[in-house]
């Protein structure tokens, strides 16, 4: 017997009661308007959800919620095993891997002691400062687009094309490079990469001018971000920001230079900082700034890399079973891309780690989200989430 | 045209217009010609439009753009136009239904209906309303009711967001665009599109002028006439584009904000009906300002006289000269609405209402005060009006090139780029 051609019924779907437990977890039983800011919204950059409690343009309340993107990576690394996380931590933030990759590299060095090689460690700085380009072009590009201004944003990403192929041909990988190895690089300069290198940055830096003047400059842009979303400097330590979003409240740190790890103290750069120059200090205009300035200065930091480099091996004598003793730890803080990142490892004696925490920037800039977002415009909202440079991996890793 | 009709009656049919039973009949179907073909225009230009405009942002972002679909991807227009019909008219089972169907109607009627005015050439045009203007205003105020039915019907919070946007905007800035298409009226004296389009023809011949004088002169642009003119041929430009949703006024759809605005509900037909219009709009908004500010089709050198009393080959020449005139100055105010697009980012909401109130609207009445005086001082003096509009012209010209030519060589000495023209 056929069934009768009916349309199965819709449940009826109980919105307050499904709602409810959304409610009691902001504490909102008010008349205002709740609205899912994702987590398909264009402008999350990524899979974030943010409940936006709104009456019109002017929103009340913008509480993020996080967690869509958790894929356990922490504890993967205890059944893993030391050496067989390193692609696992290309995943931790996949705009600039090559960060994750050194911190855990050199957390796990500091665990073993292993002297890494000096040309291993210019290798890293090379890679990772490129990394740093593409991943800061990718954020100026994305913020503009986020704004409305749909031109820099292939103009960004035309030049993040030029260093994806360079890292191509250093690691083969494009987004996920898996280039470190505990002890020190996994391939050696190729040939002829340094020229292109070089070729690259000539070329970046005059982009640089022309990009500052598409977008930095423009009179509409600064309008939007000056004096917009300001985060004050007590504002930025008591929740924990780092890198540029620290620095564009005109706090002056910067792991590179405050704790030197690898090789930086060799080389002559500007560490950016927030002046408030189209508004107030710490506003995300003064963010954006401080990322077009360390594209520039990566690319100094670079140059000089390669005029440096000395010849030698790209890896240490690391024993072919990795296993720390018992209950020795580490950690490693390393400058990523967005801020500083941390690397605990604790070891219990045998081939994969007892525990593995990594600290990340975005993660930490979505708790003042909820502080700022008060008062503010959905337009803002959207503009501040791209001036922090959130990416939803590194939040839930 | 109905003038035309009655000649076609008493030829064909060899009856008095006037008279004949059946003349009614004949000017239904004349009528009825004529908006299937300027409806046509309207949905191919808009699709020849979204072509343009994917070619051109391309362009602008070091991109290729479509380049698949027929020679340089011009049909692509085409195949999206298929794609949209064919696919799933999806309605979202909690909308309003009949006023969600119903709203891509009314902005459509919004945007075809412009079409009963607006000027092509000399000749072309179909009808010569007298209230021409002021229809226009009030035809494309269908507009927002669509937009604002479309967003309340979708039962989507992001769509009610982009309509109460779209409303705020288009209401807020219908203002200052009226009120500056107030100042060219003033010079001209009358609302009729073709009439306004005649006044700017410069000193005629009879009245002792030459070929300098007569005819589509920039220096007889209304444009040109007194500075109050200049100013709101901006502000109506800026109103447009705030009317048409183009950016830097795009907030009713900005997509980083509020996903797609009052469309995001809508898909396939209804959807493309939505995209025609914004696309179509680019061409009305042009034509309103090429007609109120840019002499429209008049040809320079070339008196009304000429025009009117050209017969056979040299009248269609004429037509197709005054023609070519009309559609290259809205063709590059098209561009310039394209290339706005793809540079400027968004303006916040807050920032475009008050730029509409405090700036535009005030500006808007000083200039309709200042151009009274002007006309009243100046009007019984063609030759300093004359003068005046020369030094303004060669002004309006040198001024812009100047700063393009600074830009672009400030840029290639910055970048040590060159001018490359070779993968359009």
């Amino acid at each position: 017997m056929t069934q009768p051609r009916r349309a199965p019924e819709t449940p009826t779907m109980d919105t307050a009661a499904a709602h409810k437990d959304v409610f009691k977890t902001i504490g909102y039983y008010g008349a205002d308007m709740l609205l899912n800011m994702g987590p398909q919204h264009p402008s999350t950059h990524g899979v974030i959800n943010f409940i936006v409690q709104t009456d019109g343009e002017v929103m009340k309340r913008a509480i993020p919620e996080v967690g869509y993107l958790h894929r356990s990576i922490e504890k993967i690394a205890e059944k893993v095993g030391y050496n067989g996380f390193m692609p696992y931590t290309d995943r931790v933030d996949y705009i600039a891997a090559m960060f994750a990759n050194q911190g855990y590299a050199m957390a796990v060095e500091k665990l073993l002691s292993i002297e890494v090689p000096v040309r291993s460690e210019y290798c890293r700085v090379i890679a990772c400062e490129l990394n740093r380009i593409a991943s800061h072009l990718i954020s100026a590009g994305t913020m503009s687009m986020d704004v409305g201004a749909i031109t820099p944003f292939p103009y960004a990403l035309r030049e993040r094309e030029y260093i994806n192929d360079l890292i191509e041909e250093l690691c083969g990988a494009r987004l996920t490079y898996n280039y470190m190895r505990i002890g020190g690089v996994a391939f050696d300069l190729p040939v002829g990469f340094t020229d292109k290198v070089l070729q690259f940055c000539d070329h970046f830096d005059k982009v640089l001018v022309e990009f500052d003047r598409l977008i930095t400059e423009n009179e509409i842009f600064i309008q939007r971000l000056g004096g917009m979303g300001v985060i004050t400097a007590e504002q930025a330590k008591s929740y924990g920001l780092v890198g540029p979003n620290l620095r564009g409240s005109g706090i002056d740190f910067d792991v590179r230079r405050d704790l030197p790890y690898s090789v930086y103290k060799d080389f002559e750069y500007i560490i950016p900082v927030g002046r408030g120059a189209k508004g107030t200090v710490g506003d995300s205009w003064d963010r954006f700034f401080v990322r077009v300035v360390e594209m520039r200065e990566s690319s100094r930091i670079v140059r000089q890399a390669i005029q440096k480099i000395p010849d030698g091996p790209v890896m240490a004598k690391v024993p072919r079973k990795i296993k720390p003793a018992a209950g020795l730890e580490a950690a490693s803080r390393i400058e990523a891309a967005r801020g500083e990142m941390l690397y605990y490892v604790v070891a219990d004696g045998t081939e994969a780690p007892y525990r593995v925490k990594v600290r990340t920037g975005s993660f930490t800039a979505m708790g003042i989200i909820d502080d700022l977002s008060r008062g503010m415009m959905i337009a803002d909202l959207v503009a501040l989430i791209a001036s922090l440079d959130v990416v939803a991996p590194e939040i839930d890793r | 045209m109905q003038h035309a009709l009655d000649t076609f009656i008493s030829n064909q049919f060899h009856v008095d217009a006037a008279t004949w039973a059946w003349t009614q009949v004949i000017y239904a179907i004349a009528i009825g010609l004529a908006a299937f073909a300027l409806v046509n225009f309207g949905a191919i230009l808009a699709g020849i439009f979204s072509w343009a405009e994917r070619r051109i942002a391309a362009r602008m972002q070091s991109r290729i753009g479509p380049n698949r679909v027929g020679p340089g991807g011009f049909l692509q227009w085409f195949a999206d136009a298929v794609k949209l019909m064919l696919k799933e008219d999806l309605i979202p089972t909690q909308s309003d239904s009949i006023l969600y169907r119903m709203a891509p109607y009314f902005v459509m009627v919004g945007f075809s209906c412009t079409f009963v005015v607006l000027p092509f050439s000399h000749a072309i045009a179909a009808t010569t309303m007298d209230l021409g203007l002021f229809y226009i205003i009030a035809i494309t105020a269908l507009i927002v009711v669509g937009v604002l039915l479309s967003g309340w019907a979708s039962n989507s919070k992001w769509s009610l967001f982009g309509a109460m946007r779209a409303a705020a905007q288009i209401v807020s800035y219908e203002i200052p665009g009226g009120m500056a298409l107030m100042v060219p009226l003033l010079i001209s004296g009358t609302l009729s599109m073709q009439e306004m389009i005649r006044m700017q023809g410069g000193i005629q011949p009879e009245a002792g002028g030459n070929f300098l004088t007569a005819g589509g002169w920039p220096w007889n642009w209304n444009i040109f006439h007194d500075p109050a003119a200049f100013v709101c041929f901006f502000i109506y430009f800026t109103a447009a584009l705030a009317e048409g949703n183009r950016a830097p006024f795009d907030l009713a759809e900005a997509e980083s904000e509020i996903v797609a605005g009052y469309n995001t509900e809508y898909s396939g037909f209804r959807f493309s009906v939505f995209f025609l219009v914004e696309w179509g709009n680019v061409w009305v908004m042009s034509a309103i300002a090429c007609t109120a500010f840019l002499g429209g089709w008049q040809v320079p050198g070339i008196s009304l006289a000429a025009l009117d009393n050209a017969t056979g080959l040299s009248s269609i020449g004429l037509e197709l000269l005054s023609l070519s005139f009309f559609v290259v100055k809205t063709l590059s105010l098209c561009f310039v609405v394209i290339w706005l697009r793809w540079t400027l980012p968004r303006i916040r909401v807050d920032s475009m209402m008050s730029l509409c109130w405090k700036y535009l609207v005030p500006a808007a009445f000083a200039s309709i005060i200042f151009e009274t005086v002007w006309v009243l001082a100046f009007a019984r003096s063609p030759s300093f009006q004359l003068f005046f509009g020369v030094i303004m012209s060669i002004a309006a010209g040198a001024v812009p090139l100047w700063l393009f030519a600074k830009r672009t060589f400030d840029n290639i000495r910055d970048t040590g780029d060159r001018v490359d023209l070779t993968n359009w």
